[in-house]
């Protein structure tokens, strides 16, 4: 869950690291009285949830509270990539010396926190690490272990940076990663870290991501910040597709037949079990197929349930077949999914054999599974055959063997 | 009676449901997919949206086995040639 950066600004703030005496407001007027407090030059930041502010006019640099207003106003009705505006940050205009990068993420291949460190900041970390690998740094902490000032020191040392600024950088990143770990952050950047004219450090920019499943364990900081329960923070709306899948989900209790993403391909996927979504998912593009959407199937769901899912892809304009496709099931019984996507097709007047590429789902049930599933003549795999053969498979069928990647 | 879905059929003997007025809210008590309801005093439906839905549990079968005595609900599996669920 992304948060505005006046929120991640707070968040920071909260942990101990120097921001600017910035103000947020929805309101032109009150953007002038902060910028009157503030007391010198100014700068407006729209508050919207995607990138490309500056580019869009989003971003905006005022010398008088008057000129504060004028922008604030015109921002406030300025649309960016299809977003509205949240509010604005008034911010002072900073005296900047050098600009740093520092941000924390988590790195699945590791399965650690890693600190990630530039001292050249002001863009995109991945800009940087593709241009000039040796100005960033890089530490995994332990998942178990305190967080130290040394994995701190050690990350900003592999940029160069030495003497003073390494000491007064040093708390800041260790803060930055401790923040990380207790808010269930995936993403906690501050960028640009600035060194003023005077040498002190302060944090201009910031961007957190929190897990959204662990919103439940820190409300109290969600009501801080204003954060409504029904805030999805979502990267963009969803679309008719997208609720329609919510709304198959939602019509019965039984297992999950949902959380369904739109994608623009024509490999229809119903997929699912403990990861094996996303598994072949991948597997289908890394064959080079082209999934018409996301989505997973879990906990048993109900035949109608599963029926709903199946008709949803396989009436999405563009898609021809499906490709029923789950890791080893254990908790998801194989004849119910079998007579899910089977009855689909049926009830939308179609051949299950001609509209189901494949269905490569062993485990519990699946010798009735597959009783049902050569009755009506679809091509099963058992688990002698891979996720990733599956998936082979599926794209050979459905976009032709002329689309598989080698 | 009997009410067929696409993969599987239910019949019960209609017999032993007026010999028996409990085993119709047996059936609608014990089946998990609520294939059963009870109508009126002692009737019985079965409830054909749910017939699919059928996880081969055996519970009716067993309840009927325990109430009447005898062979009173089948299930088919009409996938599997109209095979009797034992």
């Amino acid at each position: 869950m992304r948060f505005f950066e006046y929120e991640a600004r707070e968040i920071v703030k909260r942990a101990g690291i120097p921001v600017t005496d910035f103000g947020f407001t929805t309101d032109a007027a009150q953007a002038r009285a902060i910028a009157e407090r503030i007391g010198g030059p100014t700068v407006i930041k729209s508050q919207v949830l995607t990138g490309g502010r500056m580019k869009a006019g989003g971003v905006k640099f005022a010398d008088t509270p008057e000129e504060a207003a004028r922008h604030a106003a015109d921002i406030l009705e300025l649309e960016i990539n299809g977003h509205m505006p949240r509010g604005v940050l008034v911010d002072p205009k900073a005296n900047v010396k050098q600009e740093y990068y520092a941000g924390v993420v988590w790195d699945g291949t590791a399965k650690k926190p890693v600190i990630l460190f530039s001292d050249m900041g002001g863009i995109d970390i991945e800009q940087v690490a593709e241009e000039h690998p040796d100005h960033v740094g890089r530490v995994h902490l332990s998942n178990l272990m305190p967080i130290s000032d040394h994995k701190a020191k050690e990350c900003i040392a592999q940029t160069g940076v030495t003497g003073k600024a390494l000491q007064r950088l040093t708390p800041i990143v260790r803060r930055l990663a401790q923040l990380f770990v207790d808010n269930d952050m995936v993403l906690a950047e501050i960028n640009p870290l600035c060194e003023m004219h005077d040498g002190t450090f302060v944090a201009l920019d910031a961007h957190m991501d929190m897990e959204s499943e662990a919103r439940g364990r820190h409300k109290q900081l969600l009501k801080d910040l204003g954060v409504g329960d029904d805030e999805t923070r979502l990267a963009r709306e969803p679309t008719p597709f997208e609720l329609a899948g919510e709304e198959v989900d939602g019509s019965d209790h039984r297992g999950v037949a949902g959380n369904v993403t739109e994608f623009d391909g024509n490999i229809g996927l119903v997929i699912g079990a403990g990861g094996g979504s996303l598994t072949l998912f991948d597997a289908v593009r890394a064959h080079g197929g082209e999934p018409a959407n996301y989505c997973e199937i879990g906990g048993n769901p109900s035949v109608q349930k599963t029926c709903g899912l199946a008709k949803l892809v396989l009436t999405k304009p563009g898609v021809d077949k499906i490709a029923v496709m789950m890791s080893i099931v254990s908790n998801t019984r194989v004849d119910i999914v079998a007579r899910g996507v089977i009855k689909a097709c049926l009830e939308l007047g179609f051949d299950p054999a001609e509209k189901i590429a494949i269905f490569r789902i062993p485990g519990a049930w699946e010798e009735e599974g597959f009783k049902i599933l050569a009755k009506y003549g679809i091509e099963y795999a058992d688990r002698s055959v891979s996720m990733h053969e599956a998936a082979r498979r599926a794209v050979a069928k459905i976009a032709g063997p002329d689309a598989v990647a080698v | 009676m009997r009410t067929d879905g696409v993969f599987i059929g239910i019949e019960v003997d209609d017999a032993a449901l007026a010999a028996e007025p409990g085993l119709a809210r047996h059936l609608d008590t014990v089946c998990p997919v609520d294939i059963y309801k009870e109508v009126g005093d002692g009737g019985l439906e079965i409830v054909e949206r749910n017939v699919d839905e059928c996880v081969l549990c055996r519970l009716c079968l067993d309840l009927a086995q325990l109430d009447v005595g005898q062979d009173a609900v089948r299930v088919l599996k009409l996938y599997d040639g109209g095979a009797t669920l034992e």
